[in-house]
Order: structure tokens, then sequence, then C-alpha cells
């Protein structure tokens, strides 16, 4: 097989794959076919592979772990909240107890404020919340990958420091006198752009919309990891010095990596929010963004489609194993892990590779069967 | 009534001190018994007025509730204490006022008589009150100190202005001077709410010396009153005491504030330190370390039910049943002593399997053994949570850690002293294994260069394995002085792992000076900044922002192990 034959079908399936979830799955569910609450989980899921794809630039690519995806996760998760929070207005407890003469956020009157403040005013508008979305998890990876990359941390300091950030962010969010609901962060949204989140055409809509950014998120990192740069990404992952000595600012690149992953984490949070219907600040905790990283370990690094099947098959296995067995799911998220990691460190994805390698030696043990045409070489 | 029992009192000061003062308080009470004048008997009764003999509360008791008796047989008259148990005679038990030995009769065996044989010891109504100003300021001379100091401190709280001149009393006779700080702290106290100024103000004098936290809100209100009442020198005198007070209430929060940060401190070293050994030799961080401190937390808990009553534990449906030795008293009390090496034990066990079965495939793959030590953690956190329950379960403290002395107003709870004396000598002892042990030079060989180790002999897989048990074990112990200080569940590991990582992280990896500096810094830093900004979460914060920025000064910590290699 060449190349372009490969690239072929490689688009094919992509398209085929897109076209069956962004257009047939939600005609179904129009159709009655498939539940609302299957659109809305399969909705979560995109979220999470978004989260999974951001984890994976960064470490499957660029060998760095950062153990901080999900706090950028949650802070887009919050940005949106904020805007959605402000949109419930009059149908909110409080306002229809005729208490909130201003129409705050339950929360903030709860709280015993009077006036809205300043730095929540702006979010009214949907298009500054949208821009925020991206701006402040944004900054906060510029500034913290700025000091990090600077001083030359990497490996498990750089998992360990981003792990801390994220600890001492969560500490943060859960005080009330942040202003952004504490521990019971946001929840109850009603309406969206004018949309009530709590119809079916507006879930679908928003499931629609998941899994188009998600599709774009995965041709533009398709994109990206084709160019030079990603080429520079993956000489940074495989051996950082000999990049540096052959005259390229290596912490550049991984600066840039670290606010884009930041980012497409961040829009995957903003989508997740409307579709669960709140955010709190267990979503940022350290132990989420090891949870996204185990889908990427089990769904294969190094790879797009990896990420985007294991936070889909974790979360499905999740989702029954919860149900099912509540008391086990933690000792089967936990020992899969360690198997995964130590039996099948390429994840899912290498499972057809590995199959074929292991039918090959089969093969070849056997002299009964000759192959008549020599065995292609593998390209590793 | 107020005055009249003052002048009752000062009056029996004065024909107190002209009587001889080397009477027993029960040849006192004899005394009085026997003497027919009322004025006479209730001088000799406010004579006991601050002391704290332990005979004088149920003597009084009975006098007033007509358990008294005088016995008049051969011509001579023994005052008599009669038990409430009757016979069927009605005859009950006699003791002697003046000795407390049972009556004897001339067989010299215990008699029994019948109150209505004798004659009751009569009391007026002013020598009931004699006798209730005695009761009332007896704890003030009570020969238990604790209960003593009580006393005065309630006197002085509470300004009764009647109860003055007992402590007045008391004051010459006081020897112990924690009592006596409290007796002085309780007189000013009292004559705050004297109508003069001058005593008002030597009284505030006093206060400023004395500089007692307790006096800071009786101060305040002084000062509060003497501004609304334009009595300007007192407010003034009330605005320097205060500001004594608050000064000395300053420097108390601050040496008791570095003393919980050298305790927090001196538990992230015992915790780092095993992560140091682990991390320095196999460039592994363990995420399940958190984990092996609830081990050892959890063992402890197991050692003390084992002493006490057992325990039931519900394993995958089989229900593990561990037998108690119901032991009581002091051999209960020793089960810390036991729990704090099986606790090590048990987690080196643990860190021993981990290792063979898990880390061992990936000393190649850092950051993977990384992700899988957090699979470990997750898992045992499930383990323990189906073990134990998912909530936090109770550790007592034996009575030698549960007690604190209280220096200068600076309280050392025992269990934080002992804390950072085992933390101190578990250091000693790792360094003395580090460097005086052939295991230590085997182990500082295979961190130094492990290739190198392997070609000269070295088995470095067995050094491997028993490090990380090494390491593990030290967690464990954590654990076990955890249990005496926080709370023991599931994720308790949680909660200090970040630490421990900041830790190593500041220190410089596999620096055992590093580690104890950085441990104590961080220590102290998390309690002062909790202090200053009343704030537990904000304090973690600034620690975490504090450290990364420390970073950006030190990548490498504040020890750096000098290697040639490029990658190190």
């Amino acid at each position: 097989m060449s190349a372009p034959t490969n690239r072929r079908i490689e688009f094919i399936a992509v398209a085929l794959v897109a076209l069956f979830l962004i257009v047939v799955f939600p005609l179904l569910n129009a159709h009655g076919l498939v539940s609302n609450f299957t659109i809305n989980l399969w909705g979560k899921y995109l979220c999470f592979a978004m989260l999974a794809i951001s984890v994976d630039l960064l470490w499957g690519y660029t060998g760095l772990l950062s153990l901080g995806q999900s706090l950028f996760f949650a802070l887009g998760g919050y940005m949106l909240g904020m805007h959605l929070m402000l949109m419930i207005a009059e149908l909110g407890v409080y306002a229809q107890a005729g208490k909130n003469p201003n129409l705050l956020p339950d929360f903030m009157v709860f709280l015993g404020y009077t006036y809205l403040p300043a730095f929540w005013r702006p979010f009214y508008s949907f298009g500054f919340a949208a821009c925020m979305v991206v701006a402040v998890p944004g900054l906060l990876a510029l500034v913290f990958g700025f000091l990090a990359f600077r001083s030359r941390i990497k490996g498990v300091y750089f998992s360990i420091l981003t792990q801390a950030l994220t600890y001492g962010a969560a500490l943060m969010f859960f005080r009330n006198n942040l202003l952004m609901g504490g521990n019971n962060g946001f929840t109850d949204y009603k309406r969206l752009l004018g949309a009530d989140l709590r119809e079916p055409a507006t879930l679908r809509g928003l499931y629609i919309a998941t899994a188009v950014t998600l599709l774009l998120v995965y041709v533009g990192c398709r994109m990206l990891s084709h160019t030079k740069f990603g080429l520079v990404q993956r000489a940074i992952r495989d051996g950082e010095n000999r990049v540096l000595f052959s005259g390229y600012a290596s912490s550049h690149f991984k600066l840039f990596i670290f606010v884009l992953s930041a980012a497409i984490a961040s829009i995957g949070g903003a989508l997740y929010v409307p579709q669960v219907g709140g955010v709190n600040p267990s979503v940022m905790t350290p132990d989420k963004s090891l949870e996204a990283v185990v889908w990427v370990a089990v769904g294969g690094r190094g790879t797009l489609v990896g990420p985007i099947i294991g936070a889909i098959s974790i979360n499905l296995l999740k989702s029954w194993a919860t149900k099912e067995f509540p008391d086990f799911w933690l000792l089967i998220l936990g020992t899969l892990f360690i198997l995964v990691v130590l039996f099948l460190p390429g994840g899912l994805v290498s499972l057809p590779a590995r199959a074929k390698a292991l039918w090959k030696k089969y093969a070849t043990k056997k002299p009964a069967v000759v192959t008549e045409a020599p065995v292609p070489v593998q390209k590793s | 009534m107020k005055y009249f029992q003052r002048a009752i009192i000062l009056f029996a000061l004065v024909l107190g001190q002209s009587l001889p003062a080397a009477d027993s308080p029960r040849a006192v009470i004899t005394r009085a018994i026997l003497t027919e004048d009322a004025t006479e008997q209730r001088a000799l009764i406010l004579t006991l007025i601050g002391q704290g003999d332990e005979a004088i509360e149920p003597l009084l008791t009975a006098w007033r509730s007509d358990s008294l008796f005088i016995n008049k047989s051969e011509g001579t008259a023994i005052p008599v204490l009669l038990t409430p148990d009757k016979d069927a005679a009605g005859a009950r038990a006699a003791f002697r006022v003046d000795n407390g030995q049972p009556l004897l009769d001339a067989a010299g065996k215990p008699l029994r008589l019948d109150p209505g044989t004798l004659t009751a010891v009569e009391h007026t109504s002013g020598l009931r009150r004699a006798m209730k100003n005695v009761l009332d300021l007896i704890d003030l001379a009570s020969p238990d100190l604790t209960k003593r100091i009580q006393a005065i401190q309630i006197v002085g709280q509470t300004q009764d202005a009647t109860k003055l001149v007992a402590l007045q009393i008391r004051l010459p006779l006081e020897t112990h001077p924690r009592a006596l700080r409290s007796l002085r702290e309780a007189v000013a106290l009292i004559q705050l709410k004297d109508t003069r100024q001058e005593v008002r103000l030597a009284a505030l004098a006093e206060l400023k010396a004395l500089s007692t936290l307790s006096s800071a809100d009786f101060l305040k209100r002084m000062q509060d009153e003497a501004e609304a009442a334009k009595d300007a020198p007192v407010a003034e005198a009330a605005r320097v005491a205060l500001l004594a007070v608050e000064s000395h209430r300053g420097v108390v929060d601050f040496l008791g504030t570095i003393f919980r940060g050298l305790s927090l401190g001196s538990i992230l070293l015992v915790l780092a330190l095993g992560l140091a050994i682990t991390f320095g030799l196999m460039g592994v961080i363990n995420m399940a370390h958190g984990e092996m401190i609830a081990v050892g937390a959890y063992t402890t808990y197991l050692v003390q039910n084992i002493f006490g009553e057992g325990i039931v534990i519900p394993f995958f449906g089989l229900s593990l049943s561990l037998p108690g030795m119901h032991l009581t008293g002091w051999a209960y009390q020793c089960y810390f002593i036991a729990a704090v090496p099986l606790s090590f034990i048990m987690a080196a066990l643990v860190g021993i399997a981990l290792e063979r079965g898990i880390i061992q495939f990936l000393y190649r793959r850092p950051l993977e053994s990384l992700l899988a030590t957090w699979g470990v953690s997750v898992v045992l956190q499930q383990v323990l949570k189906l073990m134990f329950g998912s909530n936090n379960v109770q550790v007592s403290s034996p009575v030698y850690l549960s007690g604190n002395w209280t220096v200068n107003d600076i309280i050392f709870g025992w269990n934080r002293v002992f804390v950072i004396g085992f933390a101190l000598m578990i250091v000693f002892g790792v360094w003395l294994v580090l460097t005086r042990t052939s295991l230590g030079l085997l182990i500082r060989a295979v961190m130094q260069n492990r290739g190198m180790a392997s070609c000269m002999g070295v088995r470095t897989n067995r050094v491997n394995m028993l490090t990380f048990g090494l390491g593990s074990g030290l967690a464990g112990l954590a654990g076990a002085f955890l249990s005496q200080i926080g709370n023991v569940g599931p994720s308790m590991g949680q909660a200090y792992i970040v630490d421990c990582f900041m830790t190593v992280v500041v220190g410089g990896v596999g620096s055992l000076p590093g580690t104890v500096i950085s441990a104590f810094g961080i220590g102290i830093t998390d309690q002062s900044l909790q202090q200053i900004l009343l704030n537990p979460v904000l304090g973690k914060i600034l620690v975490l922002v504090a450290i990364i920025l420390f970073l950006q000064w030190r990548p490498a910590g504040l020890f750096v192990t000098r290697s040639r290699s490029l990658e190190d």
C-alpha cells in the first residue's frame, strides 16, 4: 500500500465516521430511534474525547505529561457557565420568589450580595463568554508554561507541578468568596442563546455542535502533526537535547502546544457544561486529569484516533460499571490502567498491528504453511 | 449582705491572726465545736479560709447537715462524725473529728453510737454563713494544682468582689508560680471593679506586668468604660495594658505557629524522605505513596483493635475476623508502641509487592510508572474503602500522647512534640542506614550509576526492592503519626501527597539535607500563612505559587546532585 492510498482510506474512514456521528445519529434521534438520554450521553463522550486529544497532543506527541488538563477543561466550563448563570435571570428560585430584584445568580443572593460584581458583568454577552472560554485558560497556560519551560522543567517534574497547579486551583474554586459558586459550582441552567436547555432539540443541537467541533479539532491536529511543526514536536518528545542543539528553541514549541491544548480542553469543557447541566470544582481535581490520561493510554497515545476511541470506550465502560457494580468501578479502572501500561503500551489502536504480528509469528513457526509472497515489512 | 460578709471575713482575719496559727484544720474544728461562745466559734471557722485541707469540706458539710455529735463519756467530750449507715438498733459508725479515726471503746474496738443518745452540735445562722464562706473558697487552696488554678481563674473571671479577701489571704501562702500568677491576675481583675481610681490604676499596672491572655477582654471593656466616663488616666493605663497583652499574644501565636509548622514539617519530612529515596533511586514518582500512608494508619487502627475488642473486616464477601486481646489500662495504651514498627513493616511489604509486581517492569519508562502507580493508588483506595468503609475510623490517642505542656501560654501538644522528636530520630536513622551500612552503600551506588553498579556485581534488582520497601515503610510510619494528629480515612493520603511531591522537588531529588530543609520550610511557611491570612486554603495556594516561583530560581531544587550526564 502506498502512502496516498493509505491517506485516502483514512480520509474515507474519517468522513464515514463523521457523517454517522454528525448527521445519521442526530437524525435517528429526531425520529425517536435513539433516545434523548443516549444522544446527551454521547455528547458528553465527545467532549471527553476533546479533552483526551488535548492530553495526547502534550503527552503522546510532545512527551509532556500534563496533569492540568482537567483544570483547563473546567475553566472553559466555568467561563460559559457564568454566561449561562446570568441567562437564568428571572427564572431563578429567588427571582421567582420576588427576592432578587437585580436578577443575580441564586448562589450570590444566598451569599448576601445585592449587586453583580464587576467581573461578572461582561458575561451577559455570549460573545464575550465565548472569547473568555479560550482566553482565560489560554492565558493561564501561557503564564504557567512560560515559567515552567523557561526553567526547563520536564518529565515527572512537569507532571507534579501541573498537578499542584490543578490542586491549588480546585482548592480555590471550592471557596465561596471567589464568587464562582463554591462547592456546588454552577447548576440549574435554563437557556442558551434563547433556546431552552431542557428541550430535546436544543440538546441535539449541542450534540451536533460538539461533534462538529471534535471533527474540526481532529482535522486541525491531524494537519498540524503532518507539518514541520509536528515533526519538531515529536522530535522534542524523542530527544529534546538534540532538538535544542539543532538550533530549535524547544521551549517556544512546547509553550505553543501547551496553550493550544489548553484551548482545546477548555472548548471541550465549554461544550460539556450545558449538556450535563452544571460544573463544580470536583471536575478540576488532578484525579480527573489522570482519568483523561487513562483514556489516552487505553486508546493509544501518539495517535489522534486513539484518544477518541479511549475516551468513548472507557466512558461507556464507566456508565455500565457504575450502574452494575458501583463498588468495583474504581477497582476495574485502576486494574485496567495498570494492565494497559504494563502489557499494551500502544493502547487499543495498536491491537490490530499486534494481532498481525502475532499471526505472522504463528504463521512462520508452522513450516507447513508456506507463504508465497515475502511478508511485507511493517512500517513502524 | 455583701458588706456584712466582707465585714465578717475582715473581722475573722484580724481575729485569726491573733490566734495560734499552727493548729491543723481538724484541731480548729474540734475546738470550734467545743466552744460555747458563738462569736468565737465563727471566728475559728473563718480562720479556715485559704486552707485547702481535704478534711475541711466533709466536716463542715456534716456539721451543717446535723451529722456531728459530741460523745461525752468518762468526763471527756469527744466530737464525732456519724456515718449515715444505720444498723437494726439505730446505731451508726462513729469517727473522731480531731483525727478522723474510728471512735474506740476501752477494749479498742470501734464503737457504734445511736444519735438519739448524743448531743448534736448546734449551728447558728451566722455560723452557717461562715461555713459557707469557707466552703465556697475551699477550692482556692485545693492541694490539686489544676483544680486550684481553675477555681482561682473562675473567681477572677466573675470579678466577685466578695471573694477578694480570700484571694488576698492566699497570696502570701501560694507557692506554685503558675497558681500565684493566676492569683495575682484574679486579684487585679476584681480590683478593676473598685470604685477608687488609684486601686484601678494599680490593678491595670499589675495586669500589664502579667500580660495574661485571659485578661484581654476585661481590659478592652475597662478601656471602653473609662473612655465613656472620660477617665483619661485609667483609659490610658488600660490601653497600655491591653497593648502589653496583645504583644504577648503576638509572641505566643508566633511561637505556636512555629511549633505547629515544625510538627507539620516533621510529617512532611518522614513522608518526603521515603519519596526522595524511591525517586532518587529509581526516577519513579510513586503516586501510591499516599496510600502507603493510609496503609500505615490503618495498621495502627488494626493494632489498636487487636489490643482491644477485636475487629471483623468484610473483604470481598469474606469476613476476616481478628480476635481482640481485651487489654485495658497501660497494656492497652502500649498499642501504639507496637503499632509503629508494624505499620512500617506492613507498608514496606505492600511497597515491595508493588515494586516486584509492577514497577520493576517500568524502570525505563518513568512517566508510565507514574501512571501505573496511580492505577495502584486508585485500587488501594477502593480496597481500603471496601474493607473499612468510606468514613473515617476512630484511632484513640494513648494517654502519654494526649496531654500537653503549657509554657508561658504556648501549648505544646505531646503528640506534636512526639512527632517532631520521632521524625528527627528517623532522619538520623535513615542517615545511618544510608552512610553506615552495606545496604546504604549499595543504595547509593545504584543511585549514582545503575549500570556501573550492576557491572560491579551489585544485585540491583534486590537493592531496588529493598529501597522501595524502605521508602514505603517510611510512608507507613508517617501514617502511624498522622493517626494521632489527623483523620484516618481511605483517601487520607491524597491530602498530603501534593505537599509531599513539592517537598521532594524543592529539596532536590535524592538529597537528604535538601529534603529536611524543604520539609521544615514548607511546613512552617504553610502554618504561618494560615495564621496570617486566617485562611488555610489561600495559604496553601500561596505556598504552591511560591514553590513554582522558587523553581524559576533553582530549577533542580535546593541541593543539586551534580552529574555529567546531559539528561539528568
